[in-house]
């Protein structure tokens, strides 16, 4: 080989695979990106049943039922819009009413979100930032939530 | 008065830093010996001052000064030591100075061991490593300071959040910083490189050392992070493709192409400038990570307190050094004298392709964890992108890089034989086709690929002991031979065999527990049984026990064989910690050989029933054991005779040898 195809070897092959990296991605992103919504947010842009989401916001004070076999029920809110959320299993260490929540999941037919996984923070103090945001989209913001997500400085 | 010394010592230390970042960089230019010189100096003083700033803060925490604010913030006097010690690092002010701890550590290192560097060379990455270390020094001052005193002190501490209580903390963020921070040598020599405009293959020589330092810290800073999530957080997962953990994962990739790229600048002289842009890389996503943590622009587990200053005080360090050190590329390199090419089947062919499979890997964990960044700047649309962007990306790089792994020490410098290596390696393909056959055959469920995976485990870890059974021709000399080969190879041929074994069982554990880990969880009454894999695990009841500042509330469970065998007892507990009062899932692990039973208690029901998850992790610890194999590997090839000598002055190397670091 000479050296001017040797060189274009080198630039062929790193060239294609990151073509290959790009094609990748692409196709993941087409697949598994998952969009955060609020309550709000699922009625203002018809998400339909099976799309997959996050769904982020206050868990409603008493709205917190617990079932046989570790199903729970509870409503999640951004103060303008509810809606109904089940998920079975372990709910996180942190897990409260009146306290920041995502859940991921779909909802089903009937309208309820059936969630998969639920995140809440591992420190108190803290809002999930999505949670926050939506929060004071929506104009439920409160300043002490400001000053628990700041570490209370 | 000890904080205000530490406070006051900091300042001395970002004098000190202005000092060194300038005069050294002075004097290579106007041929100045007794300026190029202070670099040295100066780099020990910064360090000697630093260090009693840490140990400043350090003291503070130990005795429990609450009059500081940063610890009466996160300790409390009821912690043990170990915590109220590791807990200087547990929240931002004392992590950054953990950071530039290390950083102006490493600059001393240099230092004293760099004596047989070009006096120039040296005086300029000791004037880089100066500018970084006295960017982070004003951050500290200016946004993160942490010896503010608290005028009137509280009798006790908020405590150190529950989270962090363990050993973990007094581990994984330290070797992670060791990692991170390590490849700011490999970077400021390659600035020093380009403000020169010269390269050679000794300075592949000098930086390899300090990049596999770094490249051994980061893996077990990586893994041991790992572990504690595993067991902290009561879901047995080991890896979530969260941001940060991607944050550490990008420097580990471009590090790790940056040690094989500068084995071929060190011995063939070739790829250079491509060498010296990985090392811009390397701790480019260091810093990167950095920011990723600290400026609170993600959603993390580890996102300590917020502040939008220290975000734009980061991005401007960003922008700076990364801009800068990219466009100082971009004009310099054109200067270095390129190497050679050469076949593309050969050893350094090999080598290239490692490093363009582990460049594009990074690149696309580096998209996956911007991007989200990127949408919601642009669009205002709220994403997460998970594991399965991940898997979809990430696994189908790896996979030719794992195949290809093998092959690479078999094949020879300058032109290799790809039939001779895919005959040696034979032998891995055949146990590689065992392995699938036996996965299909003993395991029920699981994703169609995962046997091919164990498939290509086996194929990555036959074949680094094959590279060795071949440098020691085994079986076809006599055993003594053999021994005796073995003891005269290279440490560094032993070095890359162990840590592409560690590779291996790495993706063995991986693959296996992803494939064939099981999973139950169900609300359990005392008396229940509950059978996974072939143990009976049965729940006796909840207790009650006190900790030094929590309170445990404990599930207690025996565990028998299916065949009836008493195995012991686990213990999960839900920890609650007063001061913040708040609770915590501490898991309960049985190891049975490299596989674990996981238990962790859930909320607990009336009636004494509990919520609990049950786990079974065939193969698990490979995970881990994998990273200690590379670790040893790193320290290995360190241990290499080629690496502690210095390339142009072989008659002062035998001094050099006798104090090299980290061994």
């Amino acid at each position: 080989m000479t050296r001017k195809q040797r060189r274009l070897l080198l630039i062929g092959s790193g060239l294609g695979v990151l073509a290959i990296a790009v094609a990748l991605m692409l196709n993941a992103f087409r697949d598994s990106i998952v969009f955060f919504n609020s309550p709000s947010d699922v009625v203002a842009r018809h998400v339909g049943p099976g799309t997959r989401i996050r769904l982020g916001g206050l868990v409603k004070d008493g709205s917190l039922v617990r079932g046989n076999n570790l199903v729970v029920r509870f409503e999640v809110t951004d103060g303008k819009a509810e809606l109904p959320v089940t998920y079975q299993g372990v709910l996180p260490d942190l897990f409260r009413e009146g306290q920041g929540v995502v859940a991921e999941g779909a909802l089903n037919s009937s309208g309820v979100f059936a969630a998969d996984t639920i995140l809440a923070k591992h420190d108190e103090t803290y809002m999930p930032k999505e949670v926050a945001d939506a929060l004071k989209k929506s104009g439920h913001w409160k300043d002490d939530y400001a000053k628990q997500a700041s570490g209370g400085k | 008065m000890i904080p205000e010394l530490g406070h006051y010592a900091l300042m001395l230390a970002l004098g000190l830093a202005l000092v060194q970042g300038t005069m050294p960089i002075v004097g290579t230019r106007s041929n100045d010996l007794a300026l190029m010189n202070m670099a040295a100096p100066a780099a020990l003083a910064q360090f000697a001052f630093v260090a009693l700033a840490f140990g400043a803060l350090a003291y503070s925490y130990v005795t429990s000064d609450f009059s500081v604010l940063n610890v009466y913030e996160n300790s409390n006097s009821h912690m043990p030591l170990i915590y109220r010690f590791a807990s200087v690092w547990g929240n931002h002010e004392g992590s950054m100075m953990l950071w530039v701890s290390i950083l102006t550590f490493f600059g001393a290192l240099v230092a004293l061991f760099g004596t047989n560097l070009p006096l120039a060379l040296k005086a300029n990455a000791l004037a880089v490593q100066a500018w970084i270390a006295a960017a982070f020094h004003l951050f500290i001052l200016i946004t993160s300071n942490p010896f503010l005193r608290i005028p009137q002190a509280p009798p006790e501490g908020q405590d150190l959040n529950p989270i962090l209580q363990d050993p973990g903390l007094a581990f994984h963020p330290p070797m992670l910083y060791l990692g991170y921070v390590g490849f700011s040598i490999a970077f400021s020599f390659a600035i020093a490189a380009l403000i020169e405009g010269r390269i050679d293959a000794a300075w592949a020589r000098f930086v390899r050392p300090w990049v596999l330092v770094a490249w051994m810290c980061l893996t077990v800073g990586i893994a041991g992070g790992s572990y504690w999530a595993y067991y902290e957080l009561g879901w047995g997962g080991f890896w979530f493709w969260d941001p940060v953990e991607n944050a550490s994962l990008m420097p580990w990739l471009a590090g790790t192409a940056l040690l094989h790229s500068a084995v071929v600048m060190e011995k063939r002289g070739a790829l250079k400038v491509w060498t010296i842009l990985l090392a811009i890389l390397a701790f480019s996503l260091s810093l990167i990570g950095t920011f990723l943590v600290r400026s609170g622009v993600l959603t993390s587990v580890h996102a300590f307190a917020t502040d939008p200053a220290r975000g734009v005080f980061i991005l401007a360090i960003l922008i700076v050094f990364i801009g800068g050190a990219l466009a100082l590329y971009a004009w310099r390199a054109p200067l270095l004298k390129q190497g050679g090419l050469f076949a593309p089947i050969s050893r350094e062919g090999a080598l290239v392709f490692n490093n363009l499979f582990l460049t594009t890997a990074c690149a696309t964990v580096l998209v996956g964890t911007l991007y989200p960044l990127a949408l919601q700047a642009l669009t205002g649309d709220k994403i997460s992108v998970g594991p399965p962007f991940f898997d979809a990306t990430f696994g189908p790089l790896f996979i030719p890089l794992m195949l290809a792994m093998p092959f690479g020490p078999l094949l020879g410098w300058k032109r290799g034989d790809i039939f001779g290596a895919a005959q040696r390696l034979l032998v891995a393909a055949m146990l590689a086709g065992l392995g699938i056959a036996a996965a299909f055959a003993l395991e029920h469920g699981g994703p169609v690929l995962a046997p091919f995976g164990v498939g290509v485990a086996i194929f990555v870890m036959v074949g680094a002991v094959i590279d060795i059974a071949e440098r020691t021709l085994i079986m076809r000399v006599p055993f003594r031979a053999t021994l005796q080969r073995a003891r005269g190879l290279p440490r560094s041929a032993w070095g890359t065999a162990f840590a592409h074994f560690g590779i291996g069982m790495t993706l063995l554990g991986i693959v296996s527990v992803t494939a064939w880990g099981t999973e139950r969880i169900v609300e359990v009454k005392p008396g229940d049984t509950l059978e996974v894999s072939h143990y009976r695990v049965s729940f006796i009841g909840l207790f009650d026990r006190p900790g030094p500042n929590y309170h445990d509330l404990v599930g207690r469970f025996s565990i028998h064989r299916a065949s009836g065998e008493y195995l012991g007892n686990m213990e999960p507990s839900r920890r609650t910690f007063a001061a913040r009062n708040e609770a915590t899932t501490e898991a309960a692990l049985m190891t049975r050989g490299f596989s674990q039973l996981y238990l962790s208690l859930g909320d607990p029901g009336k009636d004494g029933s509990a919520a609990v998850r049950l786990y079974y992790k065939p193969l698990v610890l490979m995970i881990w054991l994998g990273a200690a194999f590379m670790f040893v590997g790193g320290g290995l090839s360190l241990s290499d005779r080629r690496l502690r000598v210095g390339a142009p002055r072989p008659a002062k190397g035998k001094l050099a040898a006798a104090v090299q670091p980290a061994e």
